[in-house]
């Protein structure tokens, strides 16, 4: 049969669901990645807030670091780079790759959110005789993660597609399925179409997430002042 | 006032600079017990600075506040401990917003006193009626008004259980017509013999409420007294202009 077009997207839908276990290692590793990277975020964003020099300069040289290098050479020295002290194997060097990865972005994101509100908060909680760490954790927190919504949804976005990089250290994740299955069936087009249909599949379900979430905390207490 | 006859604060040769500017010049300023002492002087001149020095939220360079007798020093647990004792009201209420307004009262007495949960509630929804908002224990403050927003940060301070209650400007921040809600409350409160400390341009709350008025000028107090000594016969040239300037759209009944 000559086609116009010289793909046969007929075999997308039959060969759809060999792609699941693949999908479900991306979400694994992209989830465990954010939840490393949201624990390691709070961490570096309330040492990037501490009035001492030494804490804070220790957050702002994580952040320095992971922000000007790419994810794919962090992959790679906990992959490769480590050997000499621990063999990694390829699942937990992803998610650490990412999760350190992610947190120093979503340090940047809590620091900015915390930042944002307004100082009398604090002042009201310390002259009711709230100790910092307290006011911090009763009053300034809770505020600051409902702003932190938005761009933590964005985040967490950009982590699931990056996890995508974990094929080059042989993670049997999506990408790495599509590159498998191209080859052994000559069909890389098809192949790698059905990964992107995934991966818009997940991103629109975390999209949507987001969003919901977005408008369930606008309703439930129309914070403004 | 006080059975040792020692005045509840006491601020001895108080200084403090933002910088080069010098903000507060040797203010000294004794506070009884049961007094109500209103500040009232320009914009700029250092009344918030003041007030937020005696419950630490700003910290003088020179000079001395004490409370009760002891001196308040710098140790951030001492100065939790004084805080709970000094009841502060914001000119931007600077209510929690994520919580309650029963919340927002239990907040002090539960996070801070460790006061057990159903106590505090009773306490609160007793301060909720005390200020006249008995209906809105289960609102959020982004639903009240503003004169209703201060009447719970008053309420908020008052469950601590204060000594002395700090007002920076409590009403300026409100449309003319809730001034009076707010200023009712305190009213009550000074009759009630709370300490009060009040920045405010409301002179008919001075002149109802007020035991002293304080005149402040670019950081130092040029003169005090009562409020018919303050307001009938000044004696310093700059009391009698600020007070002209503010007195006559006083004359207008703001009604409560
Ligand atoms: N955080 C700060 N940093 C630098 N300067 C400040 C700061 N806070 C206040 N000042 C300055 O200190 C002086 C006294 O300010 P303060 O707020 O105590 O005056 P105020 O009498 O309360 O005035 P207003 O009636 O406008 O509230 C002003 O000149 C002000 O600009
Ligand atoms: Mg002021």
């Amino acid at each position: 049969m000559d086609r116009i077009i010289p793909w046969d997207f007929s075999v997308i839908p039959e060969k759809f669901m060999l792609f699941r276990d693949a999908a479900l290692y991306t979400l694994q590793i992209t989830t465990m990645g954010i939840l490393v990277g949201l624990v390691l975020g709070l961490i570096a964003a309330l040492m990037k807030i501490s009035n001492q020099r030494v804490v804070s300069g220790l957050a702002g040289f994580y952040i320095f670091i992971i922000r000007g290098t790419p994810l794919l050479l962090q992959l790679f020295i906990i992959y490769y780079g480590m050997t000499t002290i621990v063999t990694i194997p390829p699942f937990p060097s992803a998610v650490i790759a990412l999760g350190v990865h992610n947190g120093a972005y979503i340090a940047e994101i809590f620091r900015g959110s915390i930042q944002s509100i307004d100082y009398g908060q604090m002042e009201a909680a310390r002259s009711l005789g709230m100790p910092k760490p307290r006011a911090m954790r009763r009053i300034i927190l809770p505020q600051a993660f409902k702003r932190a919504v938005p761009p933590l949804g964005n985040q967490f976005i950009i982590a699931l597609k990056d996890s995508s990089l974990a094929s080059t250290i042989a993670v049997p994740e999506l990408l790495l399925r599509g590159r498998q299955m191209g080859s052994s069936t000559f069909m890389y087009m098809e192949m790698l179409i059905i990964v992107a249909i995934w991966y818009l599949l997940m991103t629109s379900v975390l999209t949507y997430g987001v969003h919901r979430l977005e408008k369930r905390m606008r309703v439930s207490d129309r914070v403004h002042t | 006032m006080s059975i040792h006859d020692q005045p509840l604060i006491r601020i001895k040769r108080l200084n403090k600079w933002y910088g080069d500017l010098h903000v507060l010049r040797d203010i000294d300023l004794d506070v009884q017990e049961q007094e109500v002492v209103v500040i009232i002087g320009a914009s700029g001149s250092g009344k918030s600075t003041l007030l937020r020095c005696i419950n630490h939220l700003e910290r003088a360079q020179k000079g001395t506040i004490t409370f009760d007798g002891k001196p308040i020093r710098t140790s951030e647990k001492v100065i939790n401990r004084f805080r709970q004792e000094m009841g502060m009201v914001f000119q931007h209420f600077n209510l929690f917003p994520h919580m309650s307004v029963i919340g927002n009262i239990m907040e002090g007495p539960v996070h801070v006193k460790h006061m057990p949960k159903h106590e505090a509630r009773e306490l609160a929804i007793h301060l909720l009626d005390k200020v006249g908002l008995g209906d809105k224990t289960d609102t959020y403050p982004s639903m009240l008004s503003g004169g209703q927003k201060q009447r719970v940060a008053i309420a908020r301070a008052l469950a601590m259980e204060p000594r002395v209650m700090l007002f920076d400007e409590p009403t300026s921040a409100l449309d003319p017509e809730l001034v009076g809600e707010v200023i009712k409350v305190m009213e009550d409160l000074g009759r009630e013999g709370m300490t009060m400390v009040v920045v405010t341009h409301e002179m008919w709350f001075a002149r109802e409420a007020a035991h002293r008025v304080v005149y402040m000028d670019e950081g130092s107090i040029l003169e005090e007294g009562t409020p018919e000594q303050m307001f009938s016969s000044p004696e310093n040239e700059r009391t009698k202009t600020f007070l002209r300037q503010i007195l006559p759209q006083e004359e207008a009944p703001v009604g409560a």
